[in-house]
């Protein structure tokens, strides 16, 4: 039989093509079954984790982070590739599916794609083809020419993996020349034959193809017909089977990543889905411990990394040379679970990670910035893991003796420090202040409708005192009606609930949040954004927080504060966006707009800003780790400072104060570099109706009014 | 092996301001915390580690007061087997030769292989556990900073002047002081403390103990602490200021002048 026909009608090695194709698509598809069901094994043993709530919320980041593939141009080049990759694999789908049943059922047309549409149709996977397969040669290019940094592997964390992914990239493109021979070969074989023509599309790969076999006898073109077909066949229910088994697996695994993902910023997962508080003490192992000890979701990312490396080309904990790099918790996760969960052979489980697949300076190395989640295009999360494995860390008692100490003095006095609760309000009490500002301590005696709540660092550092001070003359100009909690505040407990220690950030809460009930005020307000996302996401029942820069952008709004022009002309701002401020709470603008209100004041850009921002090094007991580093998060943000051109740092939070001054000192920009906390550069610039010269505090000071 | 860990719940220094009270007579005790002395939590996590590699049982015992609870409690929850508190009305007031004295009789109450101290109480003279050796004419080593067991004997390294160590092999049973560093003491969180509330701790008093009435309490107290004072402050120190290589130069200087470079 000499003609172009259907494969199902051919005969390889004597076996009619038909059965062939049927054995074939039986197999692979049992094979696929099979995998993904020995894929399921952990997850079915994994911790719960429910997040079957809200439907459309989750359909709708579907929509956004899957088909519109929301992140991809955070990284122009290759999210340009990964886009045209992804749009051609949706097009070439039902295409794929086609093909597939053509070699079982000779003349088979999908529904809907008879006629005029699935000429239009086939005209546009042709270019699709042609796009993914020009798509693989670039991507191989780049893998194995150009080399981008965030693909390479160090040593600590195993072998390079881009024989892997050039592998892949082969095995597509290899799919996609078959599918355009195939489509080539039948029309060079119809034309021949004088049968009706289908119209390829004008210099797509197999258009071109069919250029190249046009002359090829009948009996030549009908073997590569069946050859592509078989080609295609064989390469498609492979790369289906093994892309269990790799980074490819996100192809099957991404749509119920995204689906699934969390959907509140700020806030962490519980340590026991389903367990309230008071029935925690039942549960006989906190945090994750093995393996299983993670949800079913943390699981299924760790399937769906796409190893791609923007998380930790982000990561500032990776920057700085700390063994972290939050793509190799997933990595290392991955083939954990690869090899423990095996397709062949039983499952074999129980190892502790820390010490086995973690180190325990790699889990205490992350500072929660959040940068890798907002990086990461298949919404990936690390913050509640590296939690979770804290939370296994701190229940075995494995815990730096850098951070016990001050865990310590949080459990006997309420903050980090060791320092008294009575002195808690000192900074409050210096007599040259509070002849410019009376802060009242709101108790069963005093009320007041604003609780200033200040937490541990601004009360008791003394650097930090001149935040609390600006804080409080800024809300005292506004004609705020606040207060503060003095000795009956203790620490918001935010970094204590991120290192792991939720008992004693529970009790911490608990103390915090009846003292805020019992002083009857109606909100709070806050200049620690860390302090702010404990109250506003981490406290159940407190009132309404804000951070002193929403107040002040909504009072420099309304006309309530006005600035006078600055003085030294010479001076050009970066605003350094805090991690807890920023990312976590996505509070932007409001900083920058007060900024840009002050008159005359220069702003730059650092090249790293907003939700880009890079962590000055972490707050709260990250200020007493004692990481393993190269060199200081700080000093790179400082640097990055200086490369915008600017030569003052403007933050709102007193830990990345701390850090900045610290890392301008070390990165010997002293004289050249300054830090100054927004209320600062606020309370400096603003107009006063009656001039408090001499009161003033801060010697650069000057009054307007 | 049958370990006894010897604590002491002292007021922290790095978390207490420590003022004298008016009269002079001792410190203002009223907003103080209380923690369990650090040399002895390296001590129980020592012991700990031994039960760990060649089993048996850890125990430690305190002697105080119902307060001093919570320390006992703090080594349980690190894991200890067992915790002893010593109370007696007649213990108050004793000295170092007193406490030792108490603790003698403990120990011969029991079977105990090794018995551990922390080098110093942070309120302390570090004299009850060479004391407490000799009265049981146990051998007994000092500022012990590493552990290992062999043929039924001890390799203790000592810290010596100057930062130098030596080894020393010790006949069992023997008491030891324990140097803070040696280990790494595992962290009691809160959920730890309330795991083990409801375990029961043993209060024995001198009668249980037999102890000898007139060799302990205040009466037998030979050393008595007649003042408390905060030493004058001495001239502040030396501020540098030069720029940062003539400053670094000068601290090099400095230091190499004092002996502290070789």
């Amino acid at each position: 039989m000499v003609g172009i026909y259907s494969p199902s009608l051919s005969s390889e090695w004597l076996v009619p093509g038909r059965n062939l194709f049927l054995t074939i698509h039986v197999l692979g598809v049992a094979c696929f079954v099979y995998i993904v069901a020995k894929r399921f094994v952990p997850l079915v043993r994994a911790e719960g984790d429910p997040r079957f709530d809200r439907p459309l919320t989750r359909l709708g980041k579907v929509f956004k982070f899957w088909l519109g593939q929301w992140k991809h141009p955070r990284y122009r080049f290759a999210g340009t590739l990964h886009i045209l990759i992804f749009a051609g694999f949706l097009l070439l789908a039902t295409r794929a599916f086609s093909v597939l049943i053509v070699g079982v059922s000779p003349g088979f047309v999908m529904p809907g794609l008879s006629g005029e549409s699935g000429r239009v149709y086939d005209l546009i996977t042709d270019y699709a083809a042609t796009i993914v397969f020009l798509c693989m040669v670039v991507a191989a290019i780049r893998r194995l020419v150009f080399k981008p940094a965030r693909y390479a592997v160090p040593a600590k964390y195993g072998k390079s993996r881009t024989a892997d992914a050039v592998f892949l990239l082969g095995l597509i493109a290899v799919l996609m020349i078959a599918d355009s021979l195939f489509a080539a070969s039948n029309a060079a074989g119809h034309a021949l034959q004088d049968q009706p023509i289908e119209a390829l599309a004008v210099f797509s790969l197999p258009w071109m193809l069919k250029i190249a076999i046009g002359s090829m006898p009948l009996a030549t073109l009908w073997a590569l017909n069946v050859t592509a077909y078989l080609v295609h066949e064989v390469t498609f229910y492979f790369l289906l089977c093994y892309r269990p088994f790799g980074i490819q697996f996100h192809v099957e695994t991404s749509l119920f990543s995204i689906y699934f993902a969390k959907l509140e910023r700020g806030t962490l997962k519980p340590v026991r889905w389903g367990v309230p508080d008071e029935r925690l003490d039942q549960v006989k192992s906190f945090g994750v411990k093995t393996f299983e000890d993670f949800t079913w979701k943390h699981i299924l990312d760790f399937y769906s990394c796409a190893d791609c490396g923007r998380c930790a080309d982000n990561c500032p904990a990776n920057a700085a040379g700390r063994p972290l790099a939050p793509r190799f918790l997933s990595i290392k996760a991955r083939d954990y679970a690869f090899q423990h969960y095996p397709v062949l052979g039983k499952a074999n489980n129980g190892k502790p990670l820390i010490g086995n697949i973690y180190s325990e300076d790699e889990v205490w190395s992350c500072t929660t910035c959040g940068a890798c989640e907002e990086e990461c295009p298949l919404l990936v999360e690390y913050i509640d893991k590296i939690v979770d494995l804290r939370r296994g860390m701190i229940d075995d008692g494995n815990v730096p003796q850098s951070l016990q100490k001050p865990l310590k003095a949080l459990e006997n006095r309420g903050n980090p420090y060791g320092k008294m609760e009575k002195k808690k309000a000192d900074w409050a009490k210096a007599e040259e202040f509070q002849r410019t500002c009376k802060v009242n301590t709101v108790d069963g005696n005093n009320s007041a409708g604003t609780l200033y709540f200040v937490d541990s660092i601004t009360s008791y550092d003394d650097r930090m005192h001149s935040i609390g001070r600006s804080t409080s003359r800024i809300l005292s100009h506004i004609g705020e009606d606040f207060g503060i909690l003095g000795a009956a505040e203790k620490d918001s407990g935010h970094e204590v609930r991120r290192f792991g220690e939720e008992m004693l950030f529970m009790a911490l809460r608990d103390h915090n949040t009846d003292a805020i009930k019992a002083s009857g005020v109606q909100r709070i307000v806050t200049s620690d954004p860390h302090a702010y996302n404990a109250l506003k996401h981490d406290y159940k029942d407190a009132p309404p927080v804000e951070h002193i820069s929403q107040v002040i952008a909504r009072e420099v709004r309304s006309g309530n504060i006005q600035f006078h022009r600055v003085e030294n002309e010479d001076k050009v701002y970066a605003y350094h966006d805090p991690c807890y401020l920023g990312r976590h709470n996505q509070i932007y603008d409001e900083p920058r707009a007060v900024l840009d209100a002050i008159p005359g004041l220069k702003r730059v850009e650092m090249k790293r800003s907003r939700d880009r921002s890079f962590c000055c090094g972490g707050g709260g007991l990250m200020l007493f780790y004692e990481p393993k580093e190269e060199q200081r998060m700080g000093v790179l943000r400082v640097r990055m400072a200086a490369e915008a051109g600017a030569n003052v740092i403007v933050t709102a939070c007193p830990f990345c104060m701390a850090n900045i001054e610290d890392a301008i000192k070390v990165a010997g920009l002293e004289g050249t570099m300054s830090a100054i906390d927004l209320t600062e550069l606020v309370d400096q610039h603003m107009v006063r109706e009656v001039c408090p010269v001499k009161a003033m505090e801060l010697e650069t000071a000057t009054c307007g009014g | 092996m049958e370990i006894l860990v010897c604590v002491r719940r002292v007021p922290d220094t790095s978390e207490n301001e420590i003022e004298l009270n008016p009269a002079g007579n001792d410190i203002e005790r009223e907003e103080l915390v209380y923690s369990v002395n650090e040399a002895d939590n390296y001590a129980v996590e020592e012991a700990l580690q031994i039960r760990d590699r060649v089993g048996g049982n850890v125990t430690v015992v305190t002697v105080g007061g119902e307060d001093d609870e919570e320390v006992l409690r703090r080594e349980l929850a690190m894991g200890v087997n067992q915790a002893v508190l010593v109370s007696d009305e007649a213990f108050s007031g004793s000295d170092g030769r007193g406490i030792a004295t108490i603790l003698k009789d403990f120990v011969q109450k029991g079977r105990y292989d090794l018995i551990l101290t922390g080098v110093q109480a942070d309120d302390g003279a570090a004299q009850v556990g060479g004391m407490l050796a000799a009265m049981l004419d146990y051998p007994f080593a000092s500022l012990v900073n590493s552990i290992t067991e062999e043929d039924g004997k001890l390799k203790v390294s000592r810290e010596i002047e100057g930062g130098n160590r030596e080894i020393n092999e010790i006949d069992l049973p023997c008491v030891l002081s324990i140097q803070t560093g040696i280990n790494e003491p595992r962290y009691v969180g809160m959920r730890g403390i309330r795991q083990v509330a409801s375990v029961p701790i043993p209060t024995l008093g001198a009668s249980d103990l037999g102890v000898e009435k007139d060799s302990i309490g205040e009466a037998a107290a030979k050393v008595k602490r007649v003042d408390y004072f905060v030493p004058a402050l001495s001239k502040g120190a030396e501020m540098l200021r030069g720029s940062r290589e003539e400053n670094a130069q000068k601290v090099l200087e400095l230091v190499a002048a004092r002996g502290g470079l070789k």
